[in-house]
């Protein structure tokens, strides 16, 4: 066993920690950031700026085609990259799902003539994409979503609501999977599209979330009219266009999410408990030694992941561990960082606020992160089914035509 | 970056769990279980003649020298089938401590004993209820004789050589060694009848002194902690496939009971904690192997995260089973009695906690 690098990934980590030394300022020390969500107008323009900044020095898309601007790396390269840019202050938040998700669904699906199109100004940032899955009733059960398209001609109308859309109010194009037939059961009558988010009859709606951010969106769509042409997949294939957006591997590390570990350590050093440090109490210490047990299994499983990578393998399901880890230790974390606080574990205003109020902030958008991206629930059956090998939940609407299942209490 | 082990240490595993799975049955299992034998003698001489007790041992002290990843990876697999051998006791616990402390004599006299299994090793540290910690270390040697009782020691009714912890004259706590000559011995029911424990009685047994003070004792304990933390991996490993393998059998109301969500998320929990377990086990080995700086807060969060995991498999596995898996004859209850065993056999989760967070900070204030 070995951490080091090969010869060639060292070589790519000097080049890239070279780059952002030159570009940006190193995240030790730094306050951290808060990412409630919501980018603003500025947020917006620092986040164009640096992906130009990226894609120009041949850091975007490192693992995609040389013809796109990539560079054909393996995806060790790409993690390597995020490590490193994890490090550093940059702008996020605006590029995840589009470069993630979205244009590598078009490089499996669309035609030369839109990736010529399309590719080359997503990765420089020029235009943001979105991905309009998710529904009022689709989504654990994607599929079971009720955004009608009819044909019209050489054109698709589409009629229905999207919802949980990040970033739609900032979209210029979206990839969307709706129904096209009813009458069949409900995987078999999905199809995919990508449209522009400003063919006319789409409106966008931000969602207040409950921790006061507005990140997410609802998508309305009326009488959309979008070209046969911008069909991804055959009719009727949309679901297993959507498995390849979803199975796309995010392997991004993503942002810290704060408070850890370290900073629930450091909050117990200052407070106090029975006129001693708080860190001096039996029942916070092994709070603390049980959190930092899971935060290094998943630190060593990243690496473990890391080293299949490295030997060319893929990773699968068992990636599901992470968030599902991660989301709820940050709430517990959080929640219990405020009641080392006592009643000043309420107060939120900056001057007032222990550590920035990063364990409130993280309160209160936790609970998002236990549902966004695949509930807990949705991971540990991934976990059960495709880990483990359990049998697949025995479902009332198997079988049964879209338009006859049960959808509510009558 | 390559944290996983080598082919030949995955060809090493399978090849150990090949022969496991063959020569330590339950059947196996049950004889020292139920009484009829205090160990495995047969199977601990197997696996002495392959070399697995002395894989960490150097060669020039009669080892296989394959390294603390080899030990590590064998560990995992003794887990696995809770093996009735003093595995434990010998290679991670009186072997390291001679290697730690011992001079050269010692470690030539003794070494390729424990090495081939022809003497087994054990540990003497418990004096009754209470964590390691020198506070509650009473025995004491003195002009090389010792006065004390140590309880319960694992393997203390079948070993040949015994390294205790005890104070020297000025009452400082280290390691001595004893061939128990002179100790009287007495076999302990516990909860883990699979494995022989002792309580041993010194009247004025005589010693020698292996050198090192507390901080020896510690840092046997925290190698230990990593090498339990493999067996305790490989134990929760296998509560996991009998609760998955029983889940797809068992059928109730029509259906596998492993089709249920109560079921399923049941078993993603516990493979949750499984692979946390073994990724940082795995941290823990490579600390091992490097001797590296951070190893003693390696070794106290693969022991937290190794030893909440078999406690979890163990017990949800019985659960999983239901009715029969409160039977004498399923062997799940070797898993959950294998599970406690390890969790206290040096120094109880609580205890472990505390020093995580002690080396934490520790860390934190350089």
């Amino acid at each position: 066993m070995d951490f080091n690098d090969t010869p060639e990934e060292a070589a790519f980590r000097a080049e890239a920690r070279a780059f952002l030394t030159a570009n940006a300022k190193p995240r030790a020390g730094a306050r951290p950031v808060l990412r409630q969500g919501g980018l603003d107008a500025d947020a917006v323009v620092r986040c164009k700026k640096w992906q130009a900044k990226k894609a120009d020095a041949g850091f975007a898309g490192l693992t995609w085609p040389k013809r796109f601007g990539g560079r054909e790396a393996s995806p060790i390269v790409q993690v390597i990259w995020n490590q490193e840019e994890n490090e550093f202050v940059v702008p996020r938040g605006l590029y995840e799902i589009g470069l993630g998700m979205c244009i590598p669904t078009m490089m499996a699906y669309a035609t030369d003539v839109y990736l010529d199109r399309y590719v080359r100004p997503a990765l420089r940032g020029e235009e943001v994409w979105c991905q309009l899955f998710s529904e009022p009733a689709g989504g654990s059960d994607l599929a079971a979503l009720r955004t009608r398209a009819e044909r019209d001609g050489g054109d698709w109308v589409i009629n229905g609501q999207k919802i949980w859309t990040s970033g739609a109010h900032l979209g210029d194009f979206g990839i969307i999977v709706v129904r096209t037939d009813p009458n069949v059961p409900k995987h078999e009558g999905l199809t995919f599209f990508f449209l522009d988010m400003k063919s006319p009859g789409i409106e966008v709606r931000p969602i207040h979330q409950m921790s006061g951010a507005r990140h997410f969106n609802e998508v309305f769509l009326t009488d959309v009219r979008v070209p046969d042409s911008q069909r991804l997949g055959a009719v009727g294939q949309g679901w297993r266009v959507s498995l390849t957006t979803l199975m796309t591997e995010r392997l991004a590390v993503g942002d810290v999410q704060r408070p850890e570990v370290d900073d629930l350590v450091e909050l117990s050093r200052r407070l106090r408990i029975d006129g001693k440090p708080a860190i001096q109490n039996a029942a916070v210490r092994e709070r603390i030694a049980e959190w930092h047990a899971r935060s290094q299994g998943l630190k060593f499983t990243r690496f473990r992941t890391m080293t299949a990578l490295s030997k060319g393998e893929t990773p699968g399901p068992e990636n599901s561990i992470h968030k599902l880890v991660n989301a709820s230790k940050l709430q517990d974390i959080a929640s219990y960082g405020l009641d080392l606080m006592g009643a000043a574990g309420l107060v939120m205003d900056d001057d007032l606020a222990e550590a920035y109020a990063m364990f409130q902030s993280a309160l209160l958008s936790s609970p998002g992160m236990r549902i966004a991206g695949g509930s807990d629930e949705i991971l540990r059956n991934i976990i059960a089914e495709r880990v483990l090998g359990l049998p697949p939940d025995i479902r009332a609407d198997k079988g049964i035509p879209f338009n006859q299942v049960p959808t509510g209490r009558r | 970056m390559n944290f996983d082990f080598s082919d030949d240490l995955k060809q090493l595993r399978d090849q150990a769990r090949r022969f496991l799975s063959d020569q330590c049955t339950s059947a196996v299992v049950r004889r020292s279980a139920d009484g009829q034998e205090l160990f495995a003698a047969e199977l601990w001489r197997e696996i002495g003649a392959m070399g697995w007790i002395g894989a960490a041992i150097p060669e020039t002290f009669g080892g296989a020298g394959l390294g603390y990843e080899g030990l590590c990876v064998l560990a995992e697999e003794i887990g696995r089938v809770v093996a009735p051998v003093p595995f434990g006791s010998s290679a991670y616990l009186a072997a390291e401590a001679i290697l730690t402390a011992g001079s050269d004599a010692q470690r030539r006299e003794w070494l390729p004993k424990l090495a081939d299994g022809s003497a087994i090793g054990c540990f003497a540290l418990s004096e009754g209820s209470g964590n390691p910690e020198p506070g509650a270390i009473h025995a004491r040697a003195v002009g090389g004789y010792l006065k004390g009782s140590k309880w319960p020691v694992a393997d203390g009714g079948i070993a040949g050589i015994c390294v205790v912890v005890a104070r020297d004259e000025s009452g400082q706590p280290g390691l001595f060694l004893s061939d128990l000559a002179g100790a009287r011995r007495r076999n302990l029911k516990t909860v883990d009848p699979a494995r022989n424990h002792a309580r041993l009685d010194f009247d004025a047994a005589p010693v020698e002194k292996l050198g090192g003070g507390w901080g020896s004792v510690q840092r046997v304990l925290d190698r230990a902690a990593i090498l339990f933390a493999f067996e305790q991996v490989g134990g929760a490993d296998a509560c996991l496939t009998m609760a998955r393998d029983y889940a797809l059998d068992r059928y109730a109301f029509g259906r596998p009971i492993g089709s249920f969500q109560a079921i399923k998320h049941k078993l993603a929990d516990m493979y949750v904690a499984l692979e946390l377990a073994r990724s940082n086990a795995y941290y823990g080995a490579w600390a091992l192997g490097a001797d590296a700086t951070d190893l003693p807060l390696a070794a106290a969060t693969a022991r937290v995260s190794a030893t909440e995991a078999f406690e979890l498999a163990s017990k949800e596995n019985i659960q999983t089973h239901g009715g029969i898996g409160f039977t004498w004859e399923v062997d799940c209850h070797l898993f959950y009695r294998r599970s406690k065993q390890l969790a206290l056999g040096i120094g109880s989760a609580p205890f472990w906690k505390h020093r995580l967070v002690d080396l934490l900070e520790t860390r934190n204030a350089a």
